[in-house]
């Protein structure tokens, strides 16, 4: 599908919406009983952190994402039908089945993995920033997260080692507000979570996370500090539209809270923000979101179809092909207890 | 007498390493200026410089993540834990994420990095710097688990391991270091994956790694004396693990002896005398014996110290209570 404009909010709307539309339909594979499992985790809500931070990287730079991260992976050009194939635990997924929604990942596209556990994946950018800096680069490393993995003690190491070492890496805390059913102030009494990257010798900023264009216009410096080896923290505040996964009705938050919470929606700011300056209409609008509905309906026909992994694949990729898989207990059984009988 | 020391090889192996490799890189703490705790690296970041041979602060399991991202990134990491018994910091990042990059992933790519560590008794070091726990580390499918006895080993052991597409944990064996021996580099005892047996006999086996080795063959010279001849199987790695010559010998033998300086408790031992009874079950004259840590934490008095882990005398007193 083709944008009828050159305008770089409309190309962010339009990478927006595909990801709202795209964790919409993520619910509906789920409800239709075609995912693999109920651990979706949807970051509607989030997609001004995802576009606003992914459109201002560039090939050979990489990144990791958490359990949250679809919407960061789409914006770094992920095929939505490979991302539902590996959501439903299929073959003809990014990670032939056997990671899911929470271990996704696609060295073409340098996204390093999705990470099931809260920080696991922040300490990786640290390793690609010295392998950049060895290799005399100009890519940097960015670490996606959430606010909950501010509670975790291997941030603020890899935070320090980034600073002390100037690597070209970028923190990237997407704080919607909670970790599971925590509010964040019922886990820190000292929010302005930015301000702790500053004390580590870090560039820090914290942005308003409905605004697709000022997160864009700040992590754009960020990561051009980050290329010459200055790394930076920038948080982007917002809002977790839905509960923590797919089975949580949010009974910790009120219905006030939600709805004041999804006015702070960075997709309908985009929108309405295209028609005040008339870049676009709401026909074309309408139409484009009409376009990109069709495309993720068909990422659940695609996903649905693919292809399930063949069962003798089990003991594949524990080690390098080149070296003997694990033994299956059934092969070790009819081995040990065969060579008994003979005996 | 030999011409080099434990720690003098390992140094050698890495130095070659980083000489014909370019992105083979050190990172950890007092890797560098201070030369490491036990001073393997000593020396390594003048030669290389401080980008390749990287002190770190203080924070375990960001090295260890550090590591496991730059292994990622077409590096050859070889990340240093000063002692093992700090692995439980770094176990989210050692078994969660470097253990599983590649399964999770669909095999699109592997994490190979190294995590040199050391551990066991022999310094008074007390209970939180003296444990062998390589047992979580074998309990972990996709790690790579090396433990060298000899000189020639920590050469030519540590050269293998950084040759391995998979991560590998190395653990060297604190009261090893100042042990000389013949160090011929272009010939290792043997091939990655395949165990060495430096003393062959025909009364029973005693499948051993790491320092006990050493405590086996004097055990081994002890039991001769009495007429009793043991073979001994020193393992090199546990995972791969060379069941093949366990069976061979103890087919042979009839009789098994495991040591490990681990605790007994759901061990290392407890895994090969399980393997040894479910594999050689018809040719076994014996139970399969364990000989291992007691399940006790380590003291700082060396006579305690001592008498937690297996010593020469008991391995010998347990060969002689199963030929009696």
């Amino acid at each position: 599908m083709r944008l009828q404009t050159n305008s770089r909010l409309a190309a962010h709307y339009h990478l927006m919406r595909r990801i709202r539309t795209f964790e919409e339909r993520v619910g509906e594979l789920f409800v239709r009983g075609q995912s693999a499992g109920s651990m979706l985790h949807l970051s509607i809500g989030e997609e001004a952190a995802a576009v606003g931070v992914g459109s201002n990287m560039r090939d050979g730079d990489t990144f990791t994402t958490h359990h949250r991260g679809h919407g960061v992976f789409l914006a770094r050009g992920a095929d939505p039908r490979l991302m539902m194939a590996e959501i439903a635990g299929k073959e003809t997924g990014y990670c032939s089945g056997k990671g899911g929604s929470m271990h996704i990942a696609d060295m073409k596209l340098g996204h390093l993995g999705a990470n099931a556990i809260v920080g696991g994946g922040i300490p990786s950018v640290v390793g690609a920033g010295l392998a950049a800096r060895h290799r005399k680069s100009d890519n940097i490393s960015v670490a996606f997260f959430g606010d909950g993995a501010t509670g975790q003690g291997i941030l603020y190491e890899s935070m320090n080692m980034a600073a002390l070492w100037h690597l070209p890496v970028l923190f990237v805390c997407i704080n919607n507000q909670y970790g599971m059913g925590t509010r964040i102030d019922n886990a820190t009494a000292a929010p302005d979570l930015h301000k702790r990257a500053v004390s580590f010798g870090l560039e820090g900023a914290q942005v308003d996370g409905s605004d697709v264009e000022t997160v864009a216009e700040v992590a754009g410096d960020l990561i051009s500090d980050a290329r010459s080896g200055k790394p930076g923290f920038l948080v982007v505040d917002c809002y977790r539209f839905y509960g923590h996964a797919r089975m949580d009705k949010s009974p910790y938050r009120d219905e006030t809270e939600e709805a004041q919470g999804r006015l702070r929606d960075p997709v309908a700011k985009a929108r309405q923000t295209l028609i005040s300056r008339g870049e676009m209409n709401d026909e074309s609008l309408d139409e484009l979101d009409r376009q990109i509905a069709a495309e993720m309906d068909a990422t659940i026909d695609f996903a649905a179809d693919a292809r399930e992994p063949q069962l003798d694949s089990i003991f594949d990729d524990v080690y390098d092909p080149s070296t003997p898989p694990p033994e299956s207990v059934r092969d070790r059984l009819a081995r040990v207890l065969g060579r008994a009988r003979q005996a | 007498m030999g011409n080099t020391t434990y720690r003098d090889a390992l140094r050698k192996a890495l130095s070659d390493r980083m000489k014909a490799d370019p992105d083979v890189v050190l990172i950890g703490e007092e890797v560098g200026r201070y030369g490491g705790a036990y001073g393997v690296t000593k020396g390594l970041v003048d030669e290389f410089g401080a980008e390749r041979v990287i002190d770190t602060p203080i924070s375990e399991p960001s090295i260890v993540g550090a590591a496991v991202g730059a292994a990622m990134s077409g590096l050859r990491p070889v990340a240093e834990l000063m002692y093992v018994d700090f692995i439980g910091m770094t176990m989210d990042q050692l078994a969660n994420q470097a253990a599983k990059i590649r399964y999770m992933f669909g095999g699109q790519i592997g994490v190979p990095m190294i995590l040199r560590t050391q551990g066991g008794t022999g310094r008074s070091a007390g209970a939180q710097h003296s444990q062998s726990l390589e047992a979580y580390v074998m309990h972990t499918p996709g790690l790579r688990l090396a433990m060298p006895a000899t000189v020639s080993d920590a050469y030519h052991l540590l050269q293998q391991s950084m040759a391995q597409p998979d991560p590998v944990v190395f653990i060297e064996h604190k009261a090893l270091y100042a042990t000389t021996g013949e160090l011929d580099d272009k010939t290792p005892a043997a091939p990655w994956g395949k165990a060495h047996v430096p003393h062959l006999g025909n009364d029973l086996v005693i499948v051993t790694y790491s320092r006990q080795l050493h405590y086996a063959l004097l055990a081994a010279e002890t039991l001769a004396k009495d007429g009793i001849e043991a073979t001994i199987i020193d393992l090199r790695t546990l995972n791969p693990l060379d069941i093949d010559t366990i069976r061979l010998h103890v087919e042979r033998c009839g009789r098994a002896i495991v040591v490990s300086e681990g605790v007994m408790t759901a061990g290392v031992a407890a895994e090969l005398a399980a393997r040894i009874s479910e594999e050689c079950f018809d040719f076994l004259e014996d139970p399969v014996i364990r000989i291992a840590g007691e399940d006790i934490p380590i003291s700082v008095s060396p006579l305690l110290e001592t008498n937690s882990v297996p010593t020469p005398d008991l391995i010998a007193e347990a060969a002689r209570m199963m030929l009696s």
